[in-house]
């Protein structure tokens, strides 16, 4: 096996030395009746080249060569090359939490440039270094909440991504069945954003927190201001969810909130089927004692020369146990380091360039995509992403679209189907306008039956 | 007598060498200064306070202006700071660093794979899908459970996920139960976990060999009792050959054994949990698949269930319909839920198939094989200098205590700093909290004899170190770029992001 780095002779005479007469007798203590005595029943060893081949084969029964107009979470943008240059490198690669500071230096001052970076764009006093994705980062925000405000019901728009609020009931169903305080979600108005009316209804004297998606599920960029002081008047918290973070360069920060939850997949992280992808909780300085996952602190060595730690690590379950803020060990280091190089090549003035190409790409595709149907919540600010509604099925419409190798809008009806035939457009800095064109002209092509108004 | 004459070993495996001096990108940061080049914009160009109103940005975030070549020197300068597998033996136990083989790199990356978006219709995703699925078959005949799910992102996630399936398998018989047994040779995962789920945790006591006391059990496991979890080999490296009636125990009263697969190294093609009575476990891909650990993640850390447990997997489930396509079911009534958005860190599936594929049955068998025999080959190399807590045979993993060298005052922190400038990354320290200073060595099998041999022998002169010369193992490592940081005023006044020095 190419992997292992021992000759038969050295196997043999490594057992001799330990006084083994043959590599059963060390594993001798497993009852006879439990070991194996077959192969396993799994593919037969493979030579490096077919192993390249076996993926190649399945990459090319994917989508290949189509232009894509989907968001919904996972967005597709530009990764610089350098990027991957830096992850590969096997010093990064290969190397484990950085539990021992001295030799974990470059880890440990690349998250404190992560944390420094979510907080600058978030508007956010502290940020942790990373948790699994955006979606459960979520259900560990709201936990947070819980303890901090020693309340425990909660309220989350019905515009925040469906994935996300499923994975906040997964979280919740057993929390719910002991305090007896479910979840409200509450929906949104004709301008797709959140119902202040029933947002004021729903916030009690018991509301942990109220959590909204900006820009939301639809694209819609939610008036966050407004919804903090409805929470903070009962003493809530606001947590802010943001799926599309590069939406930050040119969309104002959730300030107000109290807490951010992000998804970092668009700086500079492959879609790959939906993971690994890099969630982040950021807050207001004073919650710190609260927030679930690892942070890297600042600190002095014995010679006072500047140096990185895990640090607060008392409220983690490898100290705390059953008490711990969160059972969450492993993070995303690596693909935080992934949208670290890619804040880092932006940059200041290249962050707020990219977003408002973003922005100039979807406004274009939705006055163009919008010749045969209508542009849902059209009064309201978005960033990239925006609803279409027309009288095609979205199966539909759909099915024409991958005849011409375009992949389509995400169909809403799963999720909200009071929306009728609406589709979830994505347009970033990589659609073109010719491809936003090509889709245009195959839109207008619906069957006559169907398109008639 | 006099410092110079005391002993101070010679590192075999390293010599000392510069490294780059280099700050933080912000202090290198200067307006204007560029790395980006977007290509020109062919759509009307649009005015972002008109679009956006209230909601438009006024000011923008503080992040670097650095040019392309001083971030390659950035990230190339704070990687050398690093220890890593790829520079030689990374013996953390418990966490299985093993080597991470490039060409899982390599098909990862491939664009139909690392394009794929979650949502893009079925028929255009069957690629991802039969990597999930073949996958899934290949974890199950590891494994011998019934049913699996990929979705959780890490191993606490999935033990996260594994009690939910224990919780919702009891409601469904009525009761969720509220009780679920860790050993104190666990995890610190692991009682969080049951936390989390809403169970109390009861804390049992292992027995003098480490492992569980099944009489003492036997009186642990009541009515309430939902599951117990139990790590096997346990943290101590040890195979608990009185597992099955472990399980019979629990499965008297009703209640599941939950196994924590942390150290699947150890069994992987030689015995399989499904065979020996576990109801769920989980799998850590990082570990035992070799998926890279890349600083702390990602991870990815799948779930397999007997058939009982099945109804209540997350959803989707992949299926094969009848033309032979394969299709995400989301119609599961009895399931706990999401645990996570779309079907988990799906890039950790390649490349541990990858992996599985390049061994075979035989490879991990060998595998398996290597990672025991090197445990029990330091074990044999130390066992005089170092004291052994638990005489009980070792599996993948060996733990010693300090015993012998506090008595210089020399802890186990103390020796693994030295180790440092041995040129190896430190064993895992103070862990299991079940042996008191606790020195815990998984070397894996990717180490040849050689470099074990040299692990062997800094180890060996630490010891002599520690009884001739205390002080240079207190005040190690001497190597390094930051000698030992003051952790203290670190959590006592955080300081967790960087400010432009007239702001702080």
């Amino acid at each position: 096996m190419r992997y292992l780095p021992k000759s038969p002779a050295e196997r043999a005479e490594m057992l001799r030395e330990i006084g083994a007469s043959s590599i059963d007798d060390l594993f001798a203590i497993i009852p006879e009746e439990y070991r194996l005595s077959r192969d396993l029943d799994i593919p037969r060893q493979m030579g490096e080249s077919e192993i390249v081949e076996h993926f190649k084969t399945a990459a090319a029964q994917n989508a290949n060569g189509y232009a894509s107009f989907l968001g919904a979470g996972v967005y597709r943008h530009y990764r610089p090359v350098i990027i991957d240059t830096i992850v590969q490198r096997g010093e990064f690669l290969t190397s484990y939490t950085p539990y021992q500071a001295e030799i974990t230096q470059g880890t440990l001052q690349a998250i404190f440039e992560f944390q420094t970076m979510i907080c600058e764009l978030t508007g956010m006093d502290i940020a942790n270094a990373s948790m699994y994705d955006g979606s459960t980062a979520c259900p560990e925000a709201v936990m947070m909440a819980m303890r901090l405000t020693g309340r425990d019901s909660v309220v989350v728009a019905r515009s925040v991504h469906p994935e996300y609020r499923e994975v906040m009931r997964t979280y919740a169903q057993h929390r719910e069945e002991i305090s007896g305080h479910a979840t409200r979600e509450i929906g949104y108005g004709e301008d797709g954003r959140l119902d202040p009316g029933a947002l004021e209804q729903a916030v009690t004297e018991q509301t942990a927190c109220v959590l909204v998606q900006s820009p939301n599920f639809f694209g819609v960029i939610e008036d966050i201001p407004a919804i903090a002081e409805i929470a903070h008047k009962k003493g809530a918290l606001l947590i802010v969810a943001i799926a599309e973070a590069i939406s930050l360069g040119i969309v104002r920060p959730p300030a107000e909130a109290d807490i951010v939850t992000m998804e970092a997949q668009s700086y500079g992280v492959a879609p790959s089927y939906g993971g690994p992808f890099c969630g982040v909780i950021a807050a207001k300085e004073k919650y710190v004692r609260q927030m679930p996952g690892r942070l890297v602190g600042e600190t002095k060595d014995r010679q006072g020369r500047r140096g990185f730690v895990l640090t607060l690590s008392t409220r983690e379950q490898h100290i705390r146990r059953e008490k711990a803020t969160s059972n969450i060990c492993t993070n995303q280091a690596l693909v935080a380091l992934m949208a670290t190089v890619f804040m880092t090549v932006y940059g200041k003035e290249g962050i707020r360039d990219l977003a408002l190409h973003n922005l100039a790409k979807a406004d274009y595709a939705a006055k163009r995509l919008t010749g045969n149907g209508r542009l849902l919540f059209a009064q309201s600010p978005r960033f990239n992403e925006f609803v279409l509604q027309t009288e095609e099925p979205a199966e539909q419409l759909n099915a024409r679209l991958l005849e011409n190798r375009i992949i389509g809008g995400v169909a809403l009806k799963r999720w909200y189907p009071e929306l009728g035939n609406a589709t979830l457009w994505c347009a970033t800095e990589l659609t073109t306008r010719e491809q936003i064109n090509q889709a245009a002209a195959v839109l207008a092509q619906a069957p006559a039956a169907a398109a008639a108004r | 007598m006099n410092q110079k004459e005391k002993f101070s070993g010679t590192p075999r495996k390293v010599t000392a060498h510069l490294t780059q001096n280099e700050g933080l990108s912000f202090e290198k940061s200067a307006p204007g200064k560029k790395a980006y080049r977007l290509a020109p914009l062919d759509v009307p160009e649009v005015d972002a306070a008109s679009l956006l109103g209230d909601a438009v940005r006024s000011q923008t975030a503080e992040l670097p202006e650095l040019s392309e070549i001083e971030i390659i020197r950035h990230f190339t300068r704070l990687s050398t700071w690093n220890y890593a597998i790829d520079l030689g033996m990374y013996p953390l136990g418990s966490c299985t660093m093993k080597y991470n083989p490039r060409v899982n790199e390599f098909v990862s990356r491939i664009e139909g794979i690392a394009e794929a978006h979650p949502y893009q219709p079925e028929q255009l995703s069957q690629g991802s899908l039969g990597i999930m699925r073949l996958l899934r078959q290949c974890l199950l005949e590891i494994t011998g459970m019934d049913a699996i799910t990929l979705q959780p992102a890490a191993g606490a996630h999935g033990e996260f996920t594994g009690i939910l399936l224990v919780r919702a398998y009891h409601e469904a018989k009525g009761n969720p139960r509220r009780t679920v047994i860790i050993p104190d040779s666990a995890h610190g995962t692991n009682p969080a976990t049951a936390a989390i789920c809403g169970y109390e945790v009861v804390n049992f006591k292992s027995n003098a060999q480490g492992g569980i006391d099944v009489e003492a059990l036997a009186q642990a496991v009541t009515e309430e009792t939902a599951a117990l979890m139990l790590t096997n080999p346990s943290t101590i490296g040890v195979f608990e050959n009185e597992i099955h009636r472990i399980a019979d125990i629990l499965h008297a009263k009703g209640a599941l054994l939950y196994m924590d697969g942390a150290n699947m190294n150890a069994l992987c093609g030689k015995v399989r949990p499904g065979d020996f009575g576990v109801d769920v476990m989980h799998l850590n891909l990082h570990k035992t698949f070799s998926t890279p650990h890349g600083g702390g993640g990602p991870g990815s850390g799948p779930v397999a269930c007997k058939r009982i447990l099945e109804p209540f997997l997350p959803v989707p489930v992949i299926e094969e319909d009848a033309e032979g396509q394969l299709r995400l079911n989301y119609d599961r009534p009895q399931s706990v839920g999401r645990v996570r958005a779309f079907y988990g860190n799906f890039g950790m599936f390649v490349r541990a198939l990858a992996y599985i594929l390049a061994n075979g049955p035989d490879g991990l068998r060998q595998t398996t094989e290597d990672a025991v025999l090197n445990a029990n080959y330091i074990r044999r190399k130390l066992e005089d200098l170092y004291e052994l807590p638990y005489n009980t045979p070792s599996m993948h993993e060996v733990v010693f205590s300090d015993r012998r060298q506090t008595r210089n005052g020399v802890k186990t922190g103390d020796i693994a700093k030295r180790l440092i400038d041995y040129g190896f990354h430190p064993y895992t320290v103070s862990f299991p909290l079940i042996v008191p200073g606790a020195l815990m060595i998984e070397p894996t099998e990717s180490e040849s004899r050689e470099e074990l041999d040299l692990f062997v022998d800094a180890m060996r002169q630490i010891a002599r170190e520690a009884e001739e010369n205390p002080q240079i193992i207190l005040d190690a490592p001497h190597s390094t770029r930051v000698s030992r940081l003051d952790e203290t005023t670190a959590a006592r006044k955080p300081v967790l992001r960087w400010r432009r020095p007239e702001q702080a």
